[in-house]
Formats: C-alpha cells, sequence, structure tokens
C-alpha cells in the first residue's frame, strides 16, 4: 500500500464517519424533544457534515481520479464505507442519541486535538477547525448526559441502557491497521492508543459524574475498518444515495 | 412534577469587546448551563455576539406605561445637565 | 383613567403609528387577535419544518445537505422567536403548544401538502417563502411591539431561503430533461396552494377588516397575492416553466396580471383538517412532543436537585 493510498483511505474512514453521524442527528431535526434543543443538535449536525464535507473534498484531491466528494458519498456501496460502526447505529430515544454523541464528541476531542499536529497540512487545518466544534459538542452533551443521568429514575435507566448498547462499538474506534501504521511513521495519523487512554479517562470521570455506570468485560464488534458493517449501513445509504442513483447523469 | 417548557430567559448579547450587552429575545431553558448554550445556538447562529447574558424573565423589575410621565418627563426641562447649558468664551476653544 | 381614556392613548398610538408595547393598554379582541395571529404563525414554522425536514437526510449533495439543515433550523428558530412574542400577550409555551397539539389552533394551510420530490423542496423555497417574505416584510412595521420585532429578525435570516429554493429550480429547470419535468411538476402542484397562503378574497374574510384597522396587518389578502403573482411570473418565464393558469395574462390597465382564483373549496378543506397531509402532520408533533416528556421531566428534576430552578414566571 502506498502512502497515497493510505492517506485516501484515512482520510474516507474519518470523511464516512462524520458524514453517517451527521446522517443520523439531521433525523432529529424537527422532531426534538422541545424546540430550543431541536434547534441545539441541528447545529451539531451542522458543524459535523461540514467537516464531513471538508474531508471527503481532500479525499477527492487524494484519490486525484475525477471523483468528486458528491461522487464519493453517494456513488459508494456499504462495503466501501469506512466509519465507525458506532455512527450508524440508530438514533433510539433521546437518551441513546445523546450518548452515542457524547461518546463520539469526547472521542473526536481528543482525536482532532492529536491530528491537529499532523504533518499533513489540510488534515491539521480540517482538525483545528473540528476541534473548537468539538469543545463546544461536548459540553452540550456532556452536560446533557448530567442532567438524564442525575434526573429522573426514568432518565438515568434509559441512559444507562443506552450505554450499554453502545459500549460494544467503542473498542473499534481505537483499532489501528496497516494504514495507521504508514501514516503513522510519516508523522500524518494519530496513535489511537494515545488518543485511547484519554478518552478512557474522560469518560470514566464523566460516567461517575452522570451517576452512570461504565460496562465491563464487553466483547467489542469490529469491520468497519474493512467496510464491514451492522445491518443498519445499508438502509441509511438506500435513502442518502437514492436521487443521485435515480439520476446519474443529473447535477443539483 | 407536571410537564412543561421550562422557566423563560431573557438574552442579551454582546456584539463586541467593550460594546453594551443588548437584548436580542427569549427563550426557555431549565437550567443556567442550558440558558446560556440555548441563547449561544438560538441567537449566534450567524456570529451576532461574542458574550452573552441570560437572565432569568422573573427577575426582571419593569417600569409601567403609567410611569412615562411621573418617571421620565421632570428630566425633560433640566437643560442645565447638557454641556450646550453654558456659555464659554470662544477665546477658550472647546472644553 | 377611565376605560375610554385607555382607548384613546390607544387608538393615538395607532394614529401616530406607535408600537404597542407588552405592557400598555390594549382592548381585549386585539389581544385575542394577536395571539390567534402570533400563534399561527409561530406553528406554521414549526409544522412547516416537517415537509422540508423530510427531505434532508435524501438532500442530492452535500451542499444541498447543509443548506438545508440550516434552512429548516432557521424555520425552527423563527417558530421559537414568534412563540416568545406570544407568549409577552400573557399565554404560556404550554398553552400554545397545546392548542397546537390538539387541534384548537390553526396553522398555514400550505404545510399540509406533501413533498414529494426533490423539486418540491425547490419551490417551497422559492414560492412559498417568496409568499410568506411579501407578509412578513409587511409585518415588520406591524403594530405590536415584539411582533414587529421578531419579524426584523425574521426577514433579515430568511433572506437566504427563497434565493436557496430559486437556486435548486435553476439547477433543474437548466438540468437534464427529467429534473425539468420534475421542477414543472412542482410548480403545477405548488402554485395554487401557495396563492393560498394570502388567505381568502377580501370580500370573505372574516378577520381582515380588524386586523387593518389595529395597523396589524398593512395590506390586504388581495393585494398581497396580487404582487405575488407580478413578481413571480417573470421568474417562471425566466426558468423557462408554465404557470399553470390559461388566463394568465398581462393587464396592462392594471399594471398587473390577471389570474385564476385558487379553488376555495379545497382550501376550506384543508383548512378543516380534510388536506392531504394534515393528519401526519399533526401527529408527528405531538409524537415529539410526547416522546420528549421524560427528556423536559428529567431537565426540570436535575434541576431542581442543583436548587438551579427558577420558577415559572
Amino acid at each position: 500500500m502506498t502512502t497515497q493510498e493510505a492517506l485516501f483511505n484515512y482520510t474516507l474512514r474519518l470523511g464516512d464517519t462524520n458524514l453517517i453521524l451527521a446522517q443520523r442527528l439531521s433525523e432529529w431535526t424537527g422532531h426534538g424533544p422541545f424546540l430550543e434543543e431541536d434547534l441545539a443538535l441541528t447545529n451539531i449536525a451542522l458543524d459535523i457534515t461540514g467537516a464531513a464535507k471538508s474531508l471527503l473534498e481532500y479525499a477527492s484531491t487524494i484519490e486525484n481520479k475525477g471523483r468528486s466528494a458528491d461522487d464519493l458519498a453517494y456513488f459508494r456501496n456499504d462495503r466501501q464505507f469506512f466509519n465507525a460502526q458506532i455512527t450508524e447505529q440508530p438514533n433510539g430515544d433521546y437518551a441513546k442519541t445523546i450518548a452515542r454523541q457524547a461518546i463520539m464528541d469526547c472521542f473526536d476531542y481528543y482525536f482532532f486535538t492529536e491530528l491537529a499536529k499532523s504533518k499533513d497540512e489540510t488534515l491539521a487545518g480540517i482538525a483545528q477547525k473540528s476541534i473548537k466544534e468539538v469543545t463546544y459538542h461536548l459540553r452540550h452533551t456532556s452536560s446533557w448526559l448530567e442532567r438524564f443521568g442525575d434526573g429522573t429514575e426514568e432518565s438515568h435507566n434509559k441512559t444507562q441502557t443506552a450505554i450499554n448498547q453502545l459500549w460494544q462499538y467503542t473498542g473499534e474506534l481505537f483499532e489501528m491497521t496497516e494504514v495507521d501504521e504508514i501514516l503513522l511513521k510519516e508523522g500524518i495519523a494519530v496513535d489511537l492508543n494515545l488518543v485511547k487512554a484519554k478518552w478512557e479517562n474522560h469518560m470514566a470521570d464523566l460516567l461517575a459524574k452522570c451517576t452512570l455506570i461504565q460496562p465491563e468485560n464487553v466483547f467489542m464488534q469490529t469491520g468497519s475498518r474493512k467496510g464491514i458493517h451492522t445491518e443498519h449501513l445499508a438502509f441509511i445509504l438506500a435513502e442518502m444515495q437514492a436521487l443521485p442513483r435515480m439520476y446519474p447523469d443529473a447535477k443539483w | 412534577m407536571s410537564d412543561n417548557q421550562g422557566p423563560v430567559w431573557e438574552i442579551f448579547l454582546q456584539k463586541k469587546a467593550g460594546q453594551p450587552f443588548v437584548h436580542c429575545g427569549s427563550l426557555h431553558a431549565f437550567d443556567k448551563e442550558m440558558a446560556l448554550q440555548n441563547a449561544r445556538d438560538l441567537y449566534t447562529r450567524r456570529g451576532e455576539g461574542v458574550s452573552i447574558w441570560a437572565v432569568p424573565s422573573n427577575a426582571i423589575v419593569a417600569s409601567s406605561p403609567e410611569d412615562i410621565g411621573p418617571f421620565f418627563e421632570p428630566s425633560n426641562d433640566k437643560v442645565y445637565r447638557h454641556p450646550t447649558f453654558y456659555q464659554i468664551p470662544d477665546a477658550i476653544g472647546h472644553m | 383613567m377611565e376605560l375610554t381614556q385607555f382607548e384613546d392613548v390607544f387608538e393615538g398610538k395607532l394614529a401616530k403609528n406607535e408600537m404597542v408595547e407588552p405592557k400598555d393598554w390594549m382592548p381585549d379582541n386585539y389581544r385575542k387577535h394577536l395571539i390567534r395571529q402570533i400563534s399561527q404563525h409561530a406553528h406554521s414554522e414549526i409544522v412547516g419544518m416537517l415537509p422540508e425536514g423530510n427531505w434532508i437526510t435524501r438532500a442530492p449533495s452535500l451542499r444541498a445537505k447543509v443548506v438545508l439543515l440550516a434552512k429548516v433550523q432557521d424555520e425552527g428558530g423563527h417558530g421559537l422567536y414568534l412563540y416568545t412574542a406570544a407568549e409577552t400577550l400573557g399565554i404560556s409555551r404550554d398553552e400554545l403548544l397545546d392548542n397546537l397539539h390538539t387541534g384548537k389552533a390553526k396553522y398555514s394551510s400550505i404545510f399540509n401538502y406533501p413533498t414529494l420530490t426533490w423539486a418540491d423542496i425547490g419551490a417551497v423555497g422559492w414560492l412559498v417563502d417568496g409568499a410568506a417574505i411579501m407578509n412578513q416584510v409587511m409585518l415588520q412595521r406591524t403594530s405590536y411591539g415584539p411582533y414587529a420585532r421578531a419579524m426584523v429578525r425574521i426577514c433579515k435570516e430568511e433572506s437566504f431561503h427563497q434565493r436557496q429554493g430559486f437556486e435548486i429550480m435553476t439547477h433543474l429547470s437548466f438540468g437534464t430533461a427529467d429534473q425539468k419535468a420534475m421542477a414543472q411538476d412542482a410548480l403545477n402542484r405548488w402554485w395554487y396552494p401557495t396563492m393560498m397562503m394570502f388567505g381568502p378574497p377580501d370580500a370573505e374574510s372574516p378577520n381582515s377588516e380588524n386586523a387593518m384597522k389595529w395597523r396589524i396587518k398593512r395590506e390586504t389578502n388581495d393585494q398581497l397575492r396580487q404582487k405575488f403573482v407580478n413578481q413571480t411570473v417573470p421568474q417562471v418565464e425566466y426558468l423557462g416553466l408554465t404557470v399553470p393558469d390559461a388566463n394568465l395574462k398581462w393587464n396592462e390597465a392594471k399594471k398587473g396580471y390577471d389570474y385564476s382564483e385558487p379553488n376555495w373549496a379545497e382550501f376550506k378543506q384543508v383548512i378543516s383538517g380534510n388536506g392531504p397531509c394534515n393528519k401526519e402532520r399533526l401527529a408527528a408533533r405531538n409524537k415529539a412532543h410526547d416522546d420528549g416528556a421524560w427528556v423536559r421531566e428529567a431537565a426540570q428534576a436535575f434541576a431542581k436537585k442543583r436548587k438551579e430552578v427558577y420558577e415559572a414566571a
């Protein structure tokens, strides 16, 4: 695998993760638990869609085969997507959405902090922009996690259930492959072991503050680094890609 | 506990550092942190501010329309409070 | 002061084009009219998020997705500004929402029509927002201060909405034959419902007379409708599309287009709950509210525990 191929795959992984997460979040727009929070979650969806767009545009440049960011988003099938499986999990109730988002915000916070030091200037630039956004996202989702954890019995139980369900997808976030090894040597990629340690500490503190229990001895799911997903992704793509695929010659 | 949308807060925004805080509107929030975050997400979507005050609506004391006469008109004839009331010799110039 | 003196002050303000503020004395009917109109307007923004939100996950490009998300979010923000304006008249958000959820309050009939294709997102932005803006520009000078101020903010933000709708229509109209057909089909379906947005003809509009007298409205339904047709027809021509009205023609004498009235019988049916999507829209709003109940309760309980609660005014 060449460095360029590795960089293309790495950037796709980041772009896809943001794209699918944003796709899930945007399902809430117009259906939030109350108006103010509807707008707040949509702001997060907007930031993440923006990050996905920048990353896929960069992937398109790296590949340099005439495929645009839109082509990458709309004309690949599920086996060619590299988003983390946690991002494609259904929204469920608001506790599950907040739990999924807090897990990802915390990951992104430490991930982008590291990526901002990347020798790849474009990735470093995208990361620097994202850090500011993600810092706010994490503040927003952490405060909701705390309200739920220490709110009513119902909200506590719903949130604990969500954390228990989602935890099996967290291991994957830190998996390093040949792609990571190649780019790590070049000073481009992030050492995910480093991110993992920080993420684990932060999550442990956050969950404790929220009176929630961190699941233990969880068997971690895996696959997305190879384009293997849960059943949900194909449905997301069927919906998202329908129009461009129905009219492949059209420009929108 | 009855379901509701939470208390109303009044939001004041500072457009740039050094400028006064100006009322921009209201919103609902259940706690202080939420009031601040909701204000950020609702009233600064287009870069309208650099600082936010969120104040519970019921903490605001307001004058009444009937107060216009007794409150504000007595100050209308106090011309001596304005610099133009005083004559300074031309030779002194700007003071 | 005697009641008649209060009335004189109020009438005096209207005559001088001054704003009425929340604590000012106002006639009961004026207050009721405003609550009805502002809350209808707010509900329209909130329900209006649904037909457009319907296409966010299916937007055909990343750019279109970001733009539509931002636009639908804006509609939510506008609903919120309007709810808080209505609340200054002494009605709570809870009551306002309850009126919407039980079907007691109305919202713009337009949102009871379905968005069937991507071109509908273009048509809604271009025609529906175009019609709404016409109404909203007028309302920036409405006599009730909080309403007028909300409208100023809304108009400022709304200005990109119509442009994004027209941009979609442009891409489609100058795109492939399939896309152009999609655009024409959307225009055919949205033209008359948009015309209905200005309300029944002046002669049959029960609330218009008071609204004009109190300077809540500054132009009549028919005046606004005519303005809309005059403004839109050249845009249709630019796109190379056809207005679905065989009677449409320029009338030199009135310096405006003659046009066919929309089907007012259909309008009455749609506002009384029999439009294609009335039940779905209301069900969607009710579901979001009901599903959110435990979230609001948790937030309330948490605030109480942290002694942060401020009793609702």
